[in-house]
């Protein structure tokens, strides 16, 4: 720092300029390198995801081609670490022969779309319930404790894979949509069917304790309303828990669709998602390892690079927690 | 401390009872008719009309419910005469399509899951909470960094990964027989070979509960270390190892048993995944199976109330446990 400069701080220091807590909190994330770098990757593999029509487009690749002049007679890749070229950067699907790459970005697309929607509905959810019963409390409050607690004490996995079927069945009776569509908003339904109580407890916790605090007070003794009160004073002040809550969940939900169309209950072929692949490339893994190889390092570091961006906008937003 | 486990009690009973009633409730609606589901190619409306009579489906729902709790005490006949199919209690229903009572199939799978989950449960509380003590006394060391590593890399692995990674690493290096794979052979024979058997499974599903619960002791240790009471035990002279064992790790440990106790119970209803990828033949097979290959709803049914029951019951072993450690818990 230069003279001039600490001269010119020293007469600032009267008039300090004020910072609001978001962009402290800003300041806190933009010094954190692992944090900054980590939203580089996680906005790199979301934009590819969404961006998949235009990509495969420009590169002259389709999601839905088969390549037949890159296999063998044996229909395996040719080349190394599974057919990797120029016109194929992360090779080829042995057996059918479509293009790795495009693959992977469109199966991240699903993937991406079922966690967002389930990460902001449950988050939506959880924190309309957890501060109307937080704030109003009584009746409604343990009425509502009950039921999250009866259904936190529900398998949840196992409901799942049990209900897809028929739940399927009922969404394509309906004519709302079919096939994978359907799949897709059968497992949105249920994620965010049993997401929601977690967050819900959380949300109803701080609400129950910030209603007793003196800014919430000071608002009621002035007359506001309730409605005021809870979008004026306690919305605000929740706004950093379901922040962090979404950053933790996002990567959990991208993960959880692929167990699923893993296991079978999920999106199914010919759309292609993480599990799908996986669970494909299981079956070649002997003679063609890069094609599992490729995509768990593709769905991990998505994973990675989302568990380590919420890390940093946790300490972002709470500096007290102690980094574990 | 009688009068909270009274009440403790009888709000497990009746969970365990809503829990039943609604579990049984959404699978009789269903858009399927489970007497279809009995015959598959075979069917013909005789056959549909006699299996339905058979399985107790021809009468209402709340009858229905009312013969498959009895069932569970007292044993359960399907059907009469020449094709009567007894179960001995506990009856949880019969699969036609397996033609076993659902009993057996849960006493064969059991034994399986059960040996997955105790197996992880020891590795992964061992190697959780030892590296989440040594990364809190050390922090900031090579320890503590090498432990913030694998959490996240525990946490950011999804088990059906590591899992597929595991196996055909071991599969490469010939460390397993795929035909031995998933043969269930009892501790009480063969101790080695069962333990060789489930060692890459428990070290799979144990990678990604060990770095949850390293990360946890972790910050747990730390912030009881900089209780008071940890102050005054190191003032009036106890040595580090003493205060770490009687004073910082107790009250440390005691929320970690909570989480340890409901994750348990978690597996014992059946390691989807694991089970899965492993070929093993517990629950978690047993109900996947049951879904995706013929819809038996019979067996669907009684082990999805099997992980329910399993959940509601250690969430009361642990609340007992904790009463027990905290006083100030029976009051509440």
């Amino acid at each position: 720092m230069s003279q001039v400069d600490l001269i010119e701080d020293e007469s600032a220091t009267a008039s300090i300029v004020q910072r609001t807590p978001r962009q402290i909190a800003w300041t806190r994330f933009k010094r954190n390198k692992v944090g900054v770098l980590s939203a580089a990757v996680a906005i790199f593999f979301i934009l590819g995801a969404y961006l998949a029509p235009l990509i495969t487009r420009v590169m002259g690749l389709s999601s839905t081609k088969t390549y037949p002049k890159t296999l063998n007679d044996y229909a395996m890749p040719i080349g190394h670490a599974g057919g990797i070229s120029l016109s194929h950067p992360l090779g080829v699907e042995p057996g059918a022969g479509r293009d790795l790459l495009s693959l992977l970005l469109y199966g991240s697309r699903i993937s991406f779309t079922v966690a967002f929607i389930v990460s902001v509905a449950s988050i939506g959810l959880g924190m309309l319930i957890g501060i109307t019963t937080g704030y109003f409390r009584g009746k409604l409050d343990a009425i509502v404790g009950r039921f999250s607690d009866f259904l936190l004490s529900f398998p949840g996995t196992f409901m799942i894979i049990a209900l897809a079927l028929p739940l399927r069945e009922r969404v394509e009776a309906l004519g709302i949509a079919r096939d994978n569509g359907a799949r897709i908003i059968v497992l949105i339904f249920f994620f965010v069917f049993f997401g929601w109580p977690g967050f819900a407890r959380l949300i109803r916790s701080q609400a129950f304790s910030m209603r007793e605090r003196d800014f919430v007070m000071a608002a009621q003794a002035l007359g506001a309303s309730s409605w005021r009160i809870i979008t004026r004073e306690l919305l605000p002040n929740l706004w950093p828990t379901a922040i962090v809550f979404l950053s933790i969940s996002l990567p959990g939900y991208l993960a959880a669709e692929a167990v699923f169309s893993f296991l079978g209950v999920g999106v199914q072929a010919p759309a292609s998602t993480f599990g799908l692949v996986l669970s494909d490339a299981v079956t070649y893994w002997r003679d063609d390892p890069a094609y599992l190889i490729i995509p768990s390092m593709y769905l991990i570091i998505i994973v990675l690079s989302l568990n380590l961006l919420g890390d940093a906008i946790r300490d972002a937003l709470d500096p007290k927690a102690v980094a574990g | 401390m009688l009068k909270y486990l009274a009440r403790r009690l009888t709000a497990t009973f009746m969970v365990i009872v809503l829990v039943s009633i609604s579990v049984f409730m959404i699978f009789s609606f269903l858009p399927m008719d489970p007497a279809r589901l009995t015959c598959g190619k075979a069917c013909t409306p005789a056959v549909v009309e006699g299996n339905r009579h058979r399985l107790g489906l021809d009468v209402p729902v709340q009858v229905q419910y009312v013969r498959f709790v009895k069932g569970i005490f007292v044993g359960r006949d399907f059907g009469e005469g020449a094709a009567k199919f007894s179960c001995p209690a506990p009856a949880f229903g019969y699969s036609f399509n397996k033609h076993e009572c659902v009993t057996t199939l849960i006493a064969e799978a059991f034994p399986v899951t059960f040996s997955l989950a105790i197996g992880s449960f020891i590795l992964w509380l061992l190697v959780g909470v030892s590296l989440g003590v040594l990364a809190a006394r050390r922090q900031g060391k090579w320890v503590d960094k090498a432990s913030t590593a694998f959490v996240l890399v525990g946490n950011s692995l999804p088990t059906f990964i590591s899992g597929i990674l595991i196996l055909l690493l071991a599969l490469k290096f010939n460390l397993i027989n795929p035909i031995e794979m998933g043969r269930w052979v009892s501790p009480f024979k063969d101790p080695i070979g069962w333990a060789s058997n489930f060692i890459l499974p428990w070290m799979t599903l144990a990678l990604a509960y060990a770095a949850t619960y390293t990360r946890f002791t972790r910050s747990n240790v730390i912030e009881t270390s900089s209780e008071d009471y940890i102050r005054t035990a190191r003032a009036k002279g106890l040595s580090e190892k003493v205060i770490l064992r009687k004073h910082t790790l107790r009250a440390a440990l005691a929320p970690i048993l909570t989480i340890a106790g409901l994750d348990f119970a978690g597996l014992l209803g059946g390691a989807i995944i694991t089970e899965n990828i492993f070929n093993l033949p517990g629950l978690g097979r047993l109900s996947i199976r049951a879904v995706l290959i013929d819809y038996d709803l019979p067996v669907i049914l009684a082990t999805t109330l099997l992980a329910a029951v399993f959940v509601v019951t250690m969430n009361l072993i642990v609340d007992i446990l904790y009463a027990y450690i905290d006083p100030r818990v029976r009051v509440a």
